[in-house]
């Protein structure tokens, strides 16, 4: 694929669609003007974003194959209908390098290419359908009519259990290895004998998209090779901050890093657990402090949400370990517990900083015997979410917009309500994240808190200064922190430096800058400053 | 300690003791097997034989203070048997073959795309007893009698057939987790090959409990059952329930265990209708019948009886019994392939019983109450015919038992199996350079 400055026009060479559905197999031989880069990936990239919300959203099958049609034709049609097959080749292969960077990344876009191809194939003909599935390598054979007389009866069997017409005289069943279609086999839609599993012609699909979905995923790893050994270099000047901008549009903060470390101190979270916790956090919150125990999923969940939250590890250790002795002990806990925790925060095996689980990674859960976690608008009876709901406040009225939302497994949508009943302001970019709700709810209880940047001041209050780690506070920012700066300059956290202990506020800023002046090294900086405070302590 | 003593006063006490634990890696523990099951035919003389193979699986130990080696790996079976020795771990798990021999995989750690990752790993199945916690009444907790660890017999048998019918696995061992429940190992080469989502997929096959506390419903059958809940059903569960768990753990017969079954039927007329008749505890004449299976056919009769037509109730009485008896799987454990288990033939630090294969076909005989445990097992060392001539003095306690039948039905079939696999993999592949070469 060729760049170009927009005055040259395109010419088009054959590339390997079959009935305009593509197969991006291989970069188009294309030139491909600057302006169009971008615009397409665009409209390519809502068509996936609106793909996510839907399945967030909990979307039937059919529902789907419905948007999908109705996205594509939104955002993907093009003026000259040859060009259509194009641009969905450009936009597809342009995606491919705004997401092949990090693991999060490709994930999210695999997932949706996938699930935007399997609803495309849906929507094709019968013809069409066993033309494309000719384009792929598929380990599958149509059974005989003896074979099908054999297994009949089970056939029909799985029909049934789906609803589905049972399988007539003339029905085309495939035989495959089960290996090949997981997820027929995962919903038990799928006959299996013998390490077969007998697939009808509208299931043939789930094959097609096991291998799309295997290519894919081998493509964009051999794309991300590719884009950190030369291309980004490359293109610094011109593709690379299209392709770093894109990427940060649409899928908005994971909350990995957040902003205000040490915001948060142990003794805030029951309160905050009453007032900002949407209700999946709040719940396994007061289980753990009535049980003083939680299994794996919910230490997972509650754990990284707080993380998420800007508690630091060492009062996530904390917190964890006083719950957890009083049921297992303080030994135990430091034997099974504690590691896992450490392991959540980056610091110990692979070293991976694990993300803060979104809503729709929640509600994809299932939570088993002795879980408390996962989405508990699509777990909790409808008693106990009314009884849980109630506890959090919201009146009965909201409680019947709730609960509405949720028969109709519109689960966000009800956490959203939730979030409105409680605060009694509205939340236009609805609820996608648990941290989301949080950081939300804790912007509108909060307004007078100053929007300063991490205080060291804020952690030498709280702390022993030797125990805090500079990176805690530089993170993001370099050198003298304008929050020191900006501090001093206010009387009311000239206090808390003890300023009226005798230094004015100038004479303290002149101290503070000869240090930094003679002390470039950050670190330094820092325990010059621990050392300023202990003095004037 | 002395195990050369006089025969009568042969006393070990009981319980565990990490020097047993000394004597039993010195001359119990199956050392040889196990690395010949780890191995896969990779240690023979065949050109197609991977020597690294071995070398490449991790096991990781446990110490006697809870100290935790991982990615320990070794490149023979003496440095495996020495290394138990020495180390004399109370806990041995076997974890997946990586791509490279573990104990050097910091040096591929640095690559983006790890290069260090597992490449083989047997397919597993942990079920633990307390995971039906809230459906035995005889016990709790990390407790199991006979009255309750026929769930386990119910489960292994679902599962196994499963595994050989459905999936087509042939080599497949199940073994007693030493305390409260059974590890399966699916052996065959394409299962050690699935990846994590093909596991999952087959995890998901099984799961049909869905739920905790907040639910009321753990099971729930929208339609018709699929063949393979049917078969489980009418070959085992219906059976086991009826017959077996009703009585044993009387399951109707206080206010709060009906009630319990009560809140799965989502009809208020059914269950007060029950509920009215129970509660008057009016019995028929035959007072003989036990009381809980006189009111589970009072509740069959109520919701098969024609005049519920809802939806929803249909099939009532096979969630209920699923809901009972279906096994109940540790879906994490199957999942991940980095996920580590516990070796058979180690001996459980609470309970110092063996964890030795179960047969599938004959599950129903185990009794976990007489496992052979470790001061037993010494004591049959002792006591045993010092002139009996064996290669093994495994041979002449309780455990040789189980260590035949670990070879004869498990690891000579599959060692064979690996063998005929290698060779035709080997003939295909000098038949595809043959044709390469050809001009």
């Amino acid at each position: 694929m060729e760049i170009v400055p927009s005055q040259r026009t395109r010419t088009n060479t054959p590339n390997d669609s079959v009935s305009t559905l593509p197969l991006y197999r291989y970069a188009p031989q294309l030139e491909v003007r600057l302006e169009d880069f971008e615009v397409f990936a665009m409209d390519r990239l809502r068509v996936l974003k609106g793909i996510s919300d839907a399945l967030a959203r909990g979307k039937r099958p059919e529902e789907m194959e419905n948007l999908v049609r109705d996205l594509w034709k939104a955002n993907m049609r093009h003026p000259e209908a040859s060009e259509e097959v194009n641009k969905d080749i450009i936009s597809h292969f342009v995606l491919r390098l705004v997401y092949c960077r990090t693991e999060d990344l490709r994930k999210w876009f695999l997932s949706m290419e996938t699930a935007l191809y399997r609803y495309r194939f849906l929507l094709r003909s019968s013809e069409a359908k066993r033309a494309l599935m000719a384009e792929f390598d598929l380990p599958c054979k149509a059974i005989s009519r003896t074979e099908f007389e054999n297994v009949k009866e089970k056939l029909e069997q799985v029909a049934r259990s789906f609803d589905q017409p049972l399988p007539t005289a003339d029905a085309i069943f495939y035989k495959v290895p089960f290996e090949e279609v997981p997820e027929l086999v995962a919903g038990r839609r799928v006959y299996i004998h013998k390490g077969h599993a007998y697939v009808a012609m509208h299931q043939v699909v789930s094959l097609v998209v096991t291998q799309f979905r295997s290519n894919l995923s081998k493509a964009l790893i051999l794309t991300n090779r590719k884009w950190t050994s030369t291309i980004r270099e490359q293109e610094r000047d011109r593709l690379t901050p299209i392709v770093e901008a894109l990427s940060m549009s649409y899928l908005g903060p994971d909350y990995s890093q957040p902003k205000e470390f040490g915001e948060i101190s142990i003794k805030d979270l029951d309160q905050l657990a009453r007032s900002s916790f949407p209700l999946c956090m709040r719940h396994l919150f007061d289980k753990l402090r009535e049980d003083h125990h939680l299994k794996h999923g919910g230490r997972m969940q509650l754990g990284l949400f707080l993380k998420g939250v800007g508690l630091r590890m060492e009062d996530a250790l904390a917190f964890w370990k006083a719950e957890f002795s009083q049921k297992v002990g303080a030994e135990r806990f430091d034997k099974e517990y504690a590691y896992s925790i450490r392991h959540n925060y980056g610091k110990e095996g692979k070293r991976t900083d694990y993300t803060p689980y979104s809503c729709q990674k929640i509600i994809s859960l299932t939570p088993g015997v002795g879980d408390h976690h996962g989405c508990p608008y699509r777990h909790f009876s409808e008693e106990n979410l009314s009884a849980a709901l109630g506890r959090m406040g919201v009146g009965s009225r909201a409680m019947e917009d709730v609960l509405d939302k949720v028969r109709n497994r519109h689960y966000q949508l009800a956490c959203t309500l939730t979030f409105e009943a409680v605060h009694g302001s509205s939340c236009d970019a609805g609820i996608n994240h648990p941290n989301q709700y949080f950081s939300d709810s804790h912007k509108i209880l909060q307004p007078k808190i100053s929007k300063m940047p991490v205080s060291c001041l804020h952690l030498l209050k709280h702390r022993d200064p030797c125990s805090i780690h500079y990176w805690d506070i530089f993170q993001g920012t370099e050198c003298m922190p304008p929050c020191l700066h900006r501090t001093i300059m206010r009387h009311k956290e000239a206090e808390v430096l003890g300023i009226s202990r005798g230094f004015n506020a100038v004479d303290l800023l002149q101290f503070v800058f000869i240090f930094v002046v003679q002390t470039p090294s950050i670190v330094s900086y820092f325990f010059q400053i621990v050392y300023l405070y202990k003095l004037m302590c | 300690m002395l195990i050369d003593g006089p025969k009568q006063g042969n006393v070990i006490p009981d319980g565990f003791n990490p020097n047993y634990l000394k004597v039993y890696y010195g001359r119990l523990f199956p050392h040889a097997d196990i690395f010949k099951w780890m191995s896969y035919g990779n240690d023979g003389r065949h050109p197609a034989c991977d020597k690294s193979y071995f070398g490449r699986r991790e096991f990781s130990f446990t110490l006697d203070n809870d100290i935790y080696l991982r990615f320990q790996s070794f490149n023979s079976e003496s440095e495996l048997e020495n290394s138990i020795k020495e180390k004399c771990p109370s806990k041995i798990d076997i974890g997946p073959v990586y791509s490279v021999d573990p104990a050097k995989r910091h040096a591929y750690a640095q690559g983006g795309d790890n290069v260090f990752a597992p490449v083989e790993r047997e397919l597993i199945f942990d079920i633990d007893i307390t995971d039906y916690d809230d459906v035995r009444y005889c016990c709790s907790g990390a407790d199991v009698c006979l009255e309750c660890w026929p769930l386990m017999t119910v489960a292994i048998k679902v599962i196994d057939t499963a595994l050989r019918d459905d999936f087509g696995f042939d080599h497949i061992l199940w073994v007693y987790s030493g305390r409260r429940g059974v590890h399966c190992w699916v052996c065959d080469g394409k299962a050690r090959r699935l990846t994590n989502e093909q596991r999952g997929a087959i995890a998901d096959y099984f799961r049909v409990y869905k739920g905790n506390e907040n639910s009321n419903k753990k099971v729930s059958f929208p339609g018709p059952l699929h063949p393979f809940l049917v078969r489980s059903y009418t070959e085992v569960l219906r059976e086991f329930f009826e017959e077996k768990l009703l009585l044993s753990q009387n399951l109707f017969s206080t206010e709060e265990r009906y009630e319990k079954i009560l809140s799965m039927i989502p009809d208020e007329s059914v269950t007060s209708e029950l509920r009215g008749k129970w509660q008057e505890n009016r019995r028929s004449s035959n007072s003989k019948e036990d009381i809980n299976f006189f009111r589970w056919e009072q509740l069959k009769n109520t919701l098969q009886s024609g005049k519920q037509k809802v939806q929803g109730l249909r099939r009532c009485v096979e969630e209920i019994v699923f809901a009972f008896t279906y096994p109940r799987l540790d879906m994490e454990v199957s999942k991940h392939r980095n996920h580590l288990l516990k070796a058979p033939f180690c001996v459980h630090p609470k309970t110092g019983r063996v964890c030795i294969p179960i047969d599938p076909k004959d599950c129903e005989e185990f009794d976990p109450t007489t496992v052979p445990t470790l001061s037993e097992l010494l004591r049959e060392l002792n006591t045993g015919d010092s002139r009996m001539d064996v290669d093994n003095e495994w041979e002449k306690t309780s455990l040789g038992k189980s260590i035949r039948f670990f070879r004869s039905s498990f690891l000579q079939p599959l060692l064979k199996s690996c063998k005929e696999e290698m060779e035709s993999g080997y003939k295909a592949k000098i038949q595809q350079t043959k044709n390469s070469l050809s001009w």
